[in-house]
C-alpha cells in the first residue's frame, strides 16, 4: 500500500472498560488500515470489541471507556492524541458515524432534513438552502420515497428502513473521507435490509467514501466490504479479502462461524394435530391484526411462523396462549376447543402449552436465583417440593445441559446462552406438550443461537414436545423446522411442509423473502438486485 | 393538531370534575370541624335568639346538601356568598366574600409572578449549567446552595433575609405592607425581601429536576450521535437534550408555581403582606366559613390548572403526539 493512499492507521490500539469500578481491557492491541474508498468490514460476536473499535477509529471512546494505548492516524493525525474540540472539527465532517438503532439516533424532537443539516452548518460547509438541495439528492440517491419533502418529517413519522437510509444521508452530508458504520442493518426485516444494503453501498461507491462496516452476520459483510477482519474477545483472529476470507477461512474459531449457517434438520411428517388454529382473527383495539389465520402444529413437531415485523407472528403465540382472545375462530388443542381468554383455562391447560421468549435478559426475574424460577412452575403444576423439589430442578438442569451449581446463581450471574437455557427449563418443568419459542435466538450470538437450536432439537426428540417457533430468520427455519407457515400483514400467504415451501414455485412474498437472505457469497447483493431490477424479467 | 385539541379539552373537563369534587370535601370538612359557627362569630354573650336569628339568616340551619347546593350554585355564577364578619349586628353591612378575596389575590398572584418570573428563569439557566458542567466545582456549588436554602424553613429564610437585608443593611424594606393606592413601582420595591425569599426556596427543586431530566437524556445514542456530528457540548444540551426534558420539567414548574399561590401564607405573615394566605387564616381563626370555602376553591382551581398546563407542555413538546404519523 502506498502512504498517500493510507487514510486511516491504527497501531498497538488497547481499551479499557470501567464495570464496578475497576478497569478491564476490552481491546487488546488491534492494528487497522484503511485505505481512501475501501470497505474493511470487522466482524464477530457480541463481546469482540468490534462497535469499540469502530469508534475508536474516530478517536471517541464511550462514557465507560478509555483508550490506554496506541495511536490511531487519520490523514496523518494522531486522534488519540487530540482534545475533544480538535476532534470535534473533524466528527461529522470528515468522519461520521450511522448507529445501529436509527429509531434511537435521531432526536425525537427534530425534523430529519434539521438534523441532516446540522453537521454542514456547524462545520461550515454549506449554507441553508445548499443544506436542503444536498439533502434532497442525497435522499434521492438512497431512493427514499418523495426526497423532495421527507426532510420535512419527524423521526417517528418514517418507517424503520427509510430511517436508516436517512441517516446514512446524514452520515454523507459533508462528504466525509470514512464512515463507521455500526451495524446499520441489524435492526431490519430482511426484505427491507437489502435495499438499505443496496443504497449503502451505491453510495459510498459513486462518493469513494472509506467505511468501517460493523457487524454480526457474515453474509452481510460479505456483501458490503473488500476486506474483512474477525474479531474475538478484542483482538484480531484473522485478516483477509473478502473472497478469501469466505472461502478459505485459516483459523479454527472463524470456521466455526462460517459453518453455523449450515446447521439442517430433516423433515418429519406430523400423525395427529396438537393445535388446530382454525380461521382466528384478533385486534388491538380497533387495529385489526390477525385475519383469518389457521395453523396447525403436529405432535412432536416443529411449525416454524416466519415474517417480518409487523405481520402478527407475535400476536398469534397471544391468541394461542390465550393473552389477547380472538375476535374470531377457535383454538383447538388435543381436540378440545381451548376457552379464548386465559382466566378461564384451567390449570392443566395452562401447564401444557407454555412459552419461551426472544430476551431472555428481560424474560427472567433479575431477584430470583435459578432456583427459584425453575422450581415456581415445578411447585405450582406438579406440586413437587422438598427433596424431589430439589431433584426435578437438577434434572432440569441437566437437561438444558448447565450444572448443579448454577441453582444458586442470579440471572446477572449468567451469559446470554446460559439465560435462554434457564427459560428453557422453565418452559420444561411444567412438563407442556407445546412450546411457543418466540424468537428466541435473535437476540444471541450465532455460535449460541446454533447451541440452543441443537438443544431444542434434542429436547423434541427425547420429550415429543412440539414447538410453534416464531422467527423472521430462515436460516433458523432451516435448521429448526417441519413445516413452514409465512405470514404477511396478518394473514398466512403460505403453508405446508419445509421442502414445499422452500422450493419454488413460492408465493410472491415467499419468494421476496427467501431472495432477500444475504447468502455467504460475494456479489449476492448485486446478482439479487440486477434479477430484481424492472425489466430484468420482462 | 386535532388529537391534541380534543386531549386539551378532556383533560380540562376532568379538571372540572375534580374541582367539583374538591367543592364538596371543602364543604364537608367544615361540617367536622368542632363547635358551633355562630357562637364563634358573636361571640360568647351571644343571646339564644341571636343565634338562631344569625343561623336562619346565614342558612347554617338547614341540612348540609341543601347548604352545599345553595353555595356551589352562587360559585358556579361568581357568587361566593357573604362574609360572616362584620354581621354581629343584624341586618349590619354585608360583605360579599368574593369582594374580600379579590385584592388580596390580586396581591398574592402579583407577588407570585414575580417571584416566577425570576425563580424559573433562574432555574432552567443554574439547571443547564449545572447538567453542562456535571460533577464539576459549580455544580456542586450550585447542589449545595440551593439544597440548603429549601432545607431551612421559608420562616428562617425570610428573617434572616429581613435581618441583613432590611435591617443591619437598611437596602430593602422589612415591611410589605401595601395597599391598593400604593404606586406600581414601591409595591415592587416593597416586596422584594418576600419576593427573594420565595426565589431562595422554589430554585433548587425547578433547578434539580432541570438537571436530571437533562443529565437522564445525555445516555440517550441521539445525544451520541450528535457529539460524533461535531457540536459542541452547549448546543447538545440546549439544542438536542432540552426539547426533549420539557415534560418533567414543566411538571416541576408547575407544582412550584402552585406553591407560590398556595403556599405563600408563612411569607405574607412574616412580611405582613395582604394576600389570599393572611386572609385564610384570619378566616379560620374567625370561623368566618364561607371566607374559607372561598379560598380554598381558588387554591384548589390554582393546582388543577397549573397540573392541567403542565399536562399541555408535556403534550405539546411530544412530537410524537404534535406532529402524528
Amino acid at each position: 500500500m502506498s502512504a498517500g493512499d493510507a487514510l486511516l492507521r491504527i497501531r498497538g490500539l488497547r481499551i479499557e472498560g470501567q464495570s464496578e469500578d475497576t478497569w478491564h481491557e476490552i481491546i487488546k492491541g488491534i492494528d487497522l488500515d484503511l485505505k481512501r474508498g475501501e470497505v474493511l468490514g470487522l466482524i464477530g460476536e457480541s463481546g469482540a470489541g468490534k462497535s469499540t473499535i469502530g469508534l475508536a477509529a474516530m478517536g471517541y471512546a464511550r462514557p465507560g471507556c478509555r483508550i490506554t494505548a496506541g495511536t490511531i492516524e487519520f490523514d496523518g493525525v494522531d486522534l488519540a492524541r487530540l482534545d475533544e474540540a480538535a476532534k470535534r472539527k473533524i466528527w461529522g465532517a470528515r468522519i461520521s458515524y450511522v448507529a445501529q438503532s436509527a429509531a434511537a439516533a435521531f432526536n425525537p424532537a427534530h425534523q430529519l432534513a434539521d438534523q441532516f443539516a446540522e453537521a454542514p452548518l456547524w462545520h461550515g460547509r454549506m449554507g441553508a438552502d445548499e443544506c436542503r438541495r444536498a439533502a434532497v439528492d442525497l435522499y434521492r440517491r438512497l431512493q427514499l420515497p418523495t426526497p423532495e419533502t421527507i426532510g420535512d418529517r419527524y423521526p417517528h413519522q418514517v418507517s424503520g428502513g427509510q430511517l436508516q437510509r436517512a441517516m446514512t444521508a446524514m452520515a454523507m452530508s459533508c462528504r466525509p473521507d470514512l464512515i463507521v458504520f455500526d451495524e446499520p442493518t441489524t435492526a431490519l426485516d430482511v426484505t427491507t435490509q437489502i435495499e438499505v444494503l443496496a443504497a449503502i453501498k451505491d453510495t459510498i461507491k459513486q462518493y469513494g467514501t472509506a467505511a468501517l462496516y460493523i457487524t454480526h452476520d457474515l453474509a452481510v459483510v460479505a456483501q458490503m466490504a473488500d476486506r474483512i477482519m474477525v474479531l474475538r474477545y478484542g483482538e484480531l483472529v484473522e485478516e483477509a479479502p473478502t473472497a478469501q476470507m469466505l472461502s478459505n477461512p485459516q483459523k479454527a474459531y472463524t470456521k466455526s462461524l462460517w459453518a453455523v449457517r449450515s446447521l439442517r434438520k430433516d423433515e418429519e411428517r406430523g400423525e395427529q394435530p396438537l393445535l388446530s388454529v382454525k380461521g382466528v382473527s384478533a385486534s388491538y383495539g380497533a387495529v385489526q391484526v390477525l385475519h383469518d389465520v389457521s395453523v396447525e402444529v403436529p405432535r412432536g413437531r416443529t411449525v416454524a411462523v416466519v415474517g417480518e415485523s409487523g405481520s402478527g407472528k407475535s400476536t398469534l403465540a397471544r391468541a394461542i396462549t390465550g393473552l389477547l382472545p380472538p375476535t374470531q375462530g377457535t383454538v383447538v388443542f388435543d381436540g378440545k376447543p381451548l376457552p379464548p381468554a386465559l382466566k378461564s383455562r384451567s390449570k392443566d391447560l395452562l401447564r401444557r402449552v407454555q412459552m419461551i421468549y426472544q430476551m431472555p435478559d428481560t424474560a427472567l426475574n433479575p431477584r430470583r436465583r435459578v432456583r427459584d424460577i425453575i422450581g415456581r412452575p415445578v411447585k405450582h403444576f406438579l406440586g413437587l417440593g422438598g427433596a424431589a423439589l430439589d431433584r426435578r430442578i437438577a434434572e432440569l438442569l441437566a437437561m438444558t445441559e448447565l450444572d448443579e451449581q448454577f441453582m444458586e446463581r442470579l440471572p446477572s450471574e449468567l451469559s446470554g446462552g446460559q439465560k435462554q437455557r434457564v427459560c428453557i427449563a422453565r418452559a420444561l418443568a411444567a412438563e407442556p406438550e407445546l412450546i411457543i419459542c418466540d424468537e428466541v435466538t435473535s437476540a444471541l450470538d450465532q455460535i449460541v443461537a446454533e447451541e440452543i437450536l441443537k438443544l431444542l432439537l434434542r429436547l423434541q426428540k427425547e420429550l415429543k414436545v412440539s414447538y410453534l417457533y416464531i422467527t423472521h430468520d430462515l436460516a433458523t427455519v432451516k435448521a429448526i423446522a417441519d413445516e413452514i407457515v409465512v405470514m404477511y400483514r396478518g394473514r398466512v400467504v403460505q403453508s405446508g411442509m419445509k421442502s414445499r415451501v422452500l422450493s419454488p414455485p413460492h408465493h410472491e412474498y415467499t419468494d421476496l423473502l427467501l431472495s432477500s437472505v444475504p447468502e455467504m457469497k460475494v456479489g449476492w447483493l448485486d446478482d439479487v438486485l440486477a434479477r430484481r431490477r424492472p425489466g430484468a424479467n420482462a | 393538531m386535532n388529537a391534541i385539541l380534543v386531549t386539551v379539552l378532556k383533560r380540562l373537563g376532568l379538571g372540572v370534575i375534580t374541582l367539583f369534587v374538591v367543592s364538596i370535601i371543602i364543604s364537608f370538612v367544615f361540617e367536622l370541624l368542632p363547635g358551633d359557627f355562630a357562637k364563634a362569630i358573636l361571640g360568647q354573650s351571644a343571646t339564644p335568639e341571636t343565634v338562631a336569628a344569625f343561623q336562619r339568616e346565614k342558612g347554617l340551619d338547614r341540612p348540609p346538601v341543601e347548604r352545599y347546593l345553595k353555595w356551589i350554585g352562587g360559585v358556579v355564577v361568581g357568587d361566593f356568598g357573604e362574609s360572616y364578619s362584620g354581621a354581629g349586628s343584624l341586618g349590619g353591612s354585608k360583605r360579599p366574600v368574593a369582594k374580600l378575596i379579590a385584592p388580596r389575590l390580586s396581591n398574592t398572584l402579583f407577588l407570585a409572578a414575580t417571584a416566577a418570573i425570576v425563580a424559573v428563569p433562574l432555574a432552567l439557566v443554574l439547571g443547564l449549567l449545572a447538567a453542562l458542567y456535571r460533577n464539576s466545582l459549580f455544580d456542586r456549588v450550585v447542589n449545595v446552595v440551593t439544597l440548603t436554602s429549601i432545607s431551612t424553613p421559608e420562616f428562617f429564610v425570610a428573617y434572616i433575609l429581613m435581618l441583613f437585608l432590611a435591617v443591619k443593611l437598611p437596602w430593602f424594606y422589612a415591611l410589605a405592607n401595601v395597599s391598593s393606592d400604593t404606586p406600581f413601582l414601591e409595591h415592587l420595591a416593597r416586596i422584594a425581601l418576600p419576593v427573594l425569599t420565595l426565589v431562595l426556596v422554589t430554585v433548587a427543586q425547578m433547578m434539580r429536576m432541570t438537571r436530571a431530566a437533562i443529565i437522564n437524556l445525555l445516555a440517550s445514542p441521539y445525544i451520541e450521535m450528535a457529539r460524533l456530528k461535531g457540536v459542541p457540548p452547549r448546543r447538545i444540551i440546549v439544542h438536542h437534550a432540552l426539547p426533549n426534558a420539557w415534560a418533567p420539567i414543566a411538571n416541576v414548574i408547575a407544582l412550584n408555581l402552585a406553591y407560590l399561590v398556595v403556599g405563600v401564607v408563612i411569607v405574607e405573615v412574616v412580611f405582613t403582606y395582604p394576600g389570599i394566605g393572611q386572609l385564610m387564616v384570619d378566616a379560620v381563626s374567625k370561623r368566618d366559613m364561607p371566607v374559607v370555602q372561598g379560598c380554598a376553591l381558588i387554591f384548589a382551581a390554582t393546582y388543577i390548572l397549573l397540573n392541567l398546563v403542565a399536562d399541555i407542555v408535556a403534550i405539546v413538546t411530544n412530537p410524537r403526539l404534535l406532529h402524528p404519523r
